[in-house]
């Protein structure tokens, strides 16, 4: 009795090994099974989600204009003080003062991608763009300016 | 003053496991208590990766903390997040609309299957199997693809707000989640052929680890750690949140409670899983996937608890709230901390080989424990 028994549990042990076996077999000889992506190899017809977050970027259109009025909902919405916005006053042509953007700060180094500075902005002026290659030399090229030299608010933007 | 290295008086050895031992997941420190080979006694130490996750969130908005929440259990963080949004809007009384809710539960099971897929190939990895690894990772490839596409992230979603979701799901959405769901059902099949009937796996699983029903409660173990000892505890069956109250599921739960009973709970509660998002993914109802909520959010006085079912188990949210933007005071109850401390129960008399596998069929997450 013991005997019948100690027999069987060798070959139910052996039959066990071979059906993990034979699985492992079916991998190696089926290279169309393999899925691995040859990053750095890839990087033209790698395409990303447009929803993935890499980093905030803030759009501007070919006449170097942008949307962001400076209201400061986007630094009051992040949890890490990510953004800084720095306001200036511009003259309007009835000659009244008016609230504008002057630098946007955005420390890329705090940031962690949660994407409520986006939600928070009332004129979609900033979105989360697809790079996530981030590695730079010195630190304080993490440090953003995202508006361009020059650029103005676009016009009708409230 | 606990003696960290070196013999005790009675003649035992006392060394360390970790904290960069690569089978304790993560920055765990155990103290371990030998005679011979066997274990005598197991002391976690913990604070190695401490945030103060709950005091950063006293000077965050009920906005911003959810965010905060991914970090704990890193695995389950969709989970985390619906957990904290819950109980803001309980204190809102903020009514989700149908179409967020359908999307809360299937993103939750696509999380809780990512995660059991990963423990599957980690636990197997720690037993000596080297290959189930990179058959998990595979698999959860194609959840992470998904989560990439509708949420915007892989790992962290911060996909919750409090009153629904932050975007709509992506137009392919339900097309690939059908694609994975074919994908899966053959491939967890696999995941038995070459895992479940092993009989090396088999003979390092069975009779060891074992907790009773009893020690289970006193402990305060939740989740798949005291399903496999027969206790009933699945929060989307006892308190139903969401639209899990209408759902065909079964709580699964086994009789063993040794690692190998810990170990089926996991892997029947991925076919649940995949039942219970196949119920779903055909029914999502039109409309908006947000309510409307005020710019910016004021919890009423008083003091509000929530809790969702992780992967690892029973995860509660309790806020006190003196009326202002921030809350005053934040309690996460995490499973892992209280899965742990049954640690030295379970390993206590076994040999020091069945310690990782031990903890192995904790699923232990060190994030979510420090905090």
């Amino acid at each position: 009795m013991f005997l019948k028994k100690y027999i069987s549990d060798v070959f139910g042990a052996v039959r066990s090994l071979l059906k993990g076996m034979r699985l492992t077999g079916y991998y190696f000889t089926h290279r169309k099974e393999i899925i691995t992506q040859q990053y750095p190899d890839n990087k033209e017809e790698m395409k990303l989600p447009e929803r993935f977050r890499g980093e905030v970027v803030m759009l501007h259109d070919e006449k170097n204009e942008h949307a962001c009025t400076g209201c400061t909902a986007c630094e009051l919405a992040c949890p890490n003080g990510t953004i800084k916005i720095i306001t200036k006053f511009d003259m309007t042509p009835e000659g009244k003062k008016k609230k504008a953007l002057d630098t946007f700060i955005y420390h890329l180094e705090l940031c962690t991608m949660c994407n409520l500075c986006i939600e928070a902005c009332p004129t979609d002026a900033i979105k989360m763009a697809q790079n996530f290659e981030h590695s730079v030399y010195d630190r304080s090229e993490l440090t953003k300016k995202l508006n361009k030299p020059g650029s103005k608010i676009r016009e009708g933007v409230e | 003053m606990i003696q960290e290295v070196g013999t005790t008086e009675q003649g035992e050895l006392v060394i360390n496991l970790g904290p960069q031992h690569p089978s304790t997941h993560g920055v765990l420190h155990l103290v371990i208590t030998l005679s011979g080979e066997t274990i005598k006694k197991v002391e976690p130490h913990l604070g190695y990766i401490h945030r103060s996750i709950e005091k950063m969130c006293e000077s965050l908005s009920y906005r911003q903390f959810i965010y905060v929440t991914s970090r704990m259990d890193y695995l389950s963080s969709h989970i985390n997040n619906h957990g904290c949004a819950l109980c803001v809007e309980k204190g809102m009384q903020i009514e989700v609309p149908p179409r967020a809710k359908v999307i809360r539960v299937l993103m939750d099971e696509l999380t809780r299957l990512a995660s059991h897929q990963l423990w599957w190939g980690a636990m197997a990895m720690d037993v000596g199997a080297l290959t189930p690894f990179f058959h998990a990772f595979r698999e959860r490839e194609a959840i992470n693809d998904i989560m990439e596409e509708t949420c915007g992230a892989r790992l962290t979603m911060n996909y919750m707000v409090p009153g629904g979701v932050m975007a709509d799901l992506h137009p392919d959405f339900q097309k690939k989640v059908k694609e994975f769901i074919r994908f899966f059902r053959t491939k967890i099949d696999e995941y038995d052929e070459l895992v479940t009937g092993n009989v090396i796996f088999k003979s390092r699983m069975e009779g060891i680890g074992y907790l009773s029903a009893e020690s289970a409660v006193s402990y305060g173990c939740t989740g798949p750690t005291a399903r496999g000892s027969g206790v009933s505890c699945d929060i989307r069956k006892l308190y139903p949140y969401e639209v899990y109250g209408q759902l065909q599921f079964e709580e699964v739960t086994a009789t063993g409670g040794d690692c190998f009973a810990r170990y089926m709970v996991r892997m029947q509660e991925m076919r649940q899983s995949l039942s219970i998002i196949e119920q779903l993914i055909d029914n999502i109802p039109e409309g908006e996937f947000q309510a409307k909520t005020k710019a910016v959010l004021k919890l009423p006085k008083g003091e509000f608890y929530s809790r969702v079912e992780t992967a690892r188990g029973e995860f509660g949210v309790y806020i006190i709230s003196e009326g202002g933007t921030t809350p005053y005071r934040i309690k996460f109850r995490s499973p892992g901390f209280s899965n742990l401390s049954a640690l030295d129960h379970m390993a206590r008399g076994y040999k020091i080989g069945d310690l990782v596998a031990i903890m192995g069929t904790l699923d232990l997450v060190i994030p979510d424990i420090d905090r």
